[in-house]
């Protein structure tokens, strides 16, 4: 299968007053079409500046980001990010507050015609089981809810790829567990290619077909989650795995009463 | 996969590549030094005979009434702003809660309003020393009379009484968010009411004091009526009467320019106070409860608080509506010349808050930052600069502007054939001014509107395919639609109430109602000026009724 997503060697920097800090160094991995990809870490590792590379809101200062074999990010290119075919799923949501669910899904939609934009985002709303709040304003729905809506705008324009920033932080621990599971129905029964940033282990390991487990703006291993658990390439990944998954159980007793 | 292989426009379009938007940005930007820069060249180039002759017969007494005014109108508002300030938020008593917001009144009230009214109430044959007279028993003036108010201070006084809201709202906010914790730590280490005021909050209030002040000095400073109805010879004035009495722009200039340096003073203190406010407001809120006052003590604290409310705006604005009823019931109309004036009011008013409101738009979305590396941000450079105007006092503005717009229509003459005076002989000119001197107050609403936007809104916006330009259309501006309106207001009534700027660049035999008032005034014919001076104030209302909401929660 064809990569889809290739980053190869970037490197990402912030300016500050005292010059550039790298934020991410030589860090290189592909995805091909069709799969789910996780950066896996703890805050402040980079994930999300990886992220806002590569849908355009950050400059690439070395290497080059493509998707389906284009170059939309390097030193000298860049492309902007309504150009650039990408869809994001913002930790806060980033819903319109002024539109209704509706609206938002259409928002993304404007190339269509009425009628095929109406039939479009019935059939998001449908899929997310949302039809029945078309009308609600984000305000007036659950968090979940609202995490559907923002799910079904990011896919309506069929982006080629999906970005999901801590999509389920937001959640209580009980909802944030099934829509994960829900989230992955969804992109695989529609085939697209996502990457999903999280620090939290159980939501990686629940949707995704290859994990990246960072530490300081590097990539130590990118894998599948088979073999994370069981081939760690060293003794970082397998204690933050383990670490992680301690964490995950303990947070479900809780959530259980227990 | 190479980079030559690409469309062209994907290489020119990136996020950071709002080119369009910054060069707006930067073009008002350079609009608003333009005429600072005129000034100086103005005033650099002319010959020394000017420069010597005005250093010996014009700056000194005007330098001198002006640091007298100054620092009379400092003391004056620093002790009323920061005295009700202190005496509502630790005190109650009854009416307190009206007083909260009444004390802000005297902002409708502009200073040429107020000294028009008070010229006329203190009159030695007016209503108040004819009052005292008979109360005193004397029948005559000759025998009986107050200080002549038109003095320096007279002028401190009447400046004084409507410009301390500026230093009480200030203090006001400060105290409100600051007090409880730092004032109850003092009284448990034993400071007693009067103690807890001058070893804590006064030396707390001192940042907001300063930015209060600077804002109260710089109106003074813009002041032209006032200091001219009541015969005070001040650096403004000076500015124009050598340029409108002795059509000697240069000198103008030359004392514009020496104006600018007490402006960046005033501005540097401001500053100032705003940093040390930035630290100190990093403390949670929560208001201080109040002592109950009784008996002859609330008495003290109702009459002490509703002094600066009955001065500043119950006496003048009760004269206007009584002068007004008499005119309207005497004559029954209102004359043609005053409608006139009103509908110019309106029109350039209303062009110049769109303007504003268009301009601040450009530069305060060019200022936003899409990208959180980013380090310097040269749309918020521009913004800064763009926004220096409400610092210049209309009179400099306008001396500075002179030069420029009259090149300009010349060029507009010869190059397009036009006859007669494009900028100048219209309201084009005005409108200019107005955008400048107010561009502040749009640029400053919108930043407030758009960082409570969360910046994921743009991004979202963007990945779903839509520019810059069609998200500012699409989300950014229906969720700005109250900003916008709250800063239209303000600019609105600030237009309207402009004199300084609009008395020396207006076309020929065109009246604004503040223009035509100080024509009323300076012709000493009071016939329809308190008609003129009362549509003002009670459009200065609006944004005193604004800013109560908005800044004093009058709520609760």
């Amino acid at each position: 299968m064809p990569d889809l997503l290739e980053l190869d060697r970037i490197h990402l920097a912030y300016d500050t007053p005292q010059g550039l800090r790298p934020v991410v160094q030589d860090l290189s991995l592909t995805l091909p079409a069709g799969h789910i990809g996780c950066l896996l870490g703890e805050s402040g590792c980079g994930k999300t500046t990886i992220l806002r590379a590569i849908a355009g809101f950050e400059p690439v200062r070395a290497g080059h980001i493509a998707l389906d074999g284009t170059v939309i990010s390097s030193p000298s290119v860049q492309v902007a990010p309504e150009l650039r075919r990408v869809g994001m799923m913002f930790q806060d949501y980033a819903l319109f507050p002024h539109l209704t669910a509706a609206q938002n899904v259409a928002f993304g939609l404007r190339k269509l015609g009425k009628a095929q934009r109406a039939a479009r985002v019935r059939e998001m709303l449908d899929m997310v089981g949302l039809s029945a709040s078309a009308d609600s304003y984000p305000h007036e729905i659950s968090g979940g809810q609202q995490q559907r809506v923002a799910l079904a705008r990011a896919l309506a324009p069929s982006p080629d790829l999906l970005l999901l920033d801590e999509p389920f932080s937001n959640l209580d621990v009980d909802t944030r567990e099934r829509l994960a599971f829900e989230v992955r129905d969804i992109l695989k029964s529609t085939g697209h290619t996502a990457i999903l940033v999280t620090h939290n282990q159980a939501e990686a390991f629940a949707i995704a077909d290859r994990i990246g487990v960072m530490s300081d703006g590097k990539i130590v291993q990118w894998d599948t989650p088979y073999n994370l658990h069981h081939h760690p390439a060293d003794g970082f990944v397998r204690d933050f795995v383990r670490r992680e998954a301690l964490t995950a159980q303990r947070q479900q007793a809780y959530a259980r009463g227990m | 996969m190479h980079t030559d292989t690409l469309p062209r426009s994907w290489r020119l379009r990136g996020p950071e590549r709002g080119a369009g938007w910054l060069a707006g940005a930067a073009l008002i930007a350079l609009a608003v030094l333009l005429p600072l820069g005129a000034l100086a060249w103005q005033a650099l180039h002319a010959d020394l005979s000017h420069w010597s002759h005005l250093a010996r017969y014009v700056l000194p007494q005007a330098l001198a009434n002006t640091a007298m005014l100054l620092a009379g109108v400092g003391v004056l508002v620093t002790l009323l702003g920061t005295g009700a300030a202190w005496l509502v938020t630790a005190y109650e008593f009854p009416s307190r809660r009206i007083l909260t917001w009444a004390l802000l009144l005297p902002l409708a009230v502009p200073t040429y309003i107020i000294a028009f009214a008070y010229l006329d109430l203190l009159h030695p044959i007016g209503p108040i020393q004819t009052a005292i007279r008979a109360l005193l028993g004397y029948d005559s003036p000759r025998e009986f009379r107050l200080p002549d108010l038109r003095s320096i201070h007279g002028a401190i006084f009447v400046l004084g009484f409507v410009l301390y809201p500026y230093v009480y709202l200030s203090t006001r906010v400060m105290f409100m968010t600051q007090a409880a914790s730092l004032l109850e730590a003092a009284r448990t280490l034993g400071a007693g009411r009067v103690g807890v005021f001058v070893r804590v909050a006064l030396p707390l209030a001192r940042p907001a004091i300063a930015v209060g002040a600077s804002l109260a000095l710089l109106e003074t400073l813009n002041d032209i009526g006032a200091s001219e109805f009541l015969g005070v010879q001040t650096l403004t004035v000076s500015v124009y009467t050598t340029w409108i009495t002795r059509s000697d722009l240069a000198s103008a200039a030359q004392i514009a320019l020496t104006m600018l340096v007490i402006v960046v003073a005033l501005i540097l203190l401001e500053r100032h106070g705003r940093k040390r406010q930035r630290y100190a407001n990093t403390q949670r809120m929560r208001p201080m409860q109040p002592r109950r006052l009784r008996g002859g003590a609330a008495l003290l604290a109702v009459v002490l608080g509703w002094i600066p409310v009955l001065l500043g705006f119950v006496a003048p604005a009760w004269y206007l509506l009584v002068e007004t009823y008499k005119r309207l019931h005497l004559v029954g109309g209102v004359s043609h010349q005053l409608l006139n004036g009103l509908s110019n009011t309106l029109i350039v008013a209303f062009t110049a808050t769109v303007v504003t409101l268009g301009c601040g738009l450009v530069v305060a979305w060019a200022g936003r930052s899409l990208r959180e590396s980013a380090r310097f941000n040269p749309g918020r450079a521009c913004g800064r600069i763009a926004s220096l105007g409400y610092a210049v006092p209309g009179t400099v503005l306008a001396i500075g502007l002179l030069m420029p717009f009259t090149w300009i229509d010349r060029q507009l003459g010869t190059v397009f054939g036009l006859q007669g005076l494009l900028l100048m002989g219209s309201m084009g000119a005005l409108v200019c001014a107005y955008t400048m001197r107010f561009l502040a107050v749009s640029v400053g609403g919108i930043e407030a509107g758009l960082s409570r936007i969360p910046p994921s809104l743009e991004q979202a916006s963007r990945l779903l395919g839509e520019s810059a330009s069609g998200t500012l259309r699409r989300v950014h501006l229906p969720l700005l639609r109250p900003a916008l309106a709250a800063g239209a207001l303000l600019v609105f009534v600030d237009a309207m109430k402009e004199l300084p700027a609009t008395l020396l660049l207006r076309p020929l035999n065109f009246e604004t109602l503040a223009t035509w008032l100080y024509a009323e005034a300076a012709r000493g014919t009071y016939e329809e000026g308190a008609v003129a001076a009362l549509a003002i104030v009670l459009a200065g209302l609006l944004p005193v009724i604004l800013l109560a909401r908005t800044n004093l929660k009058m709520g609760h």
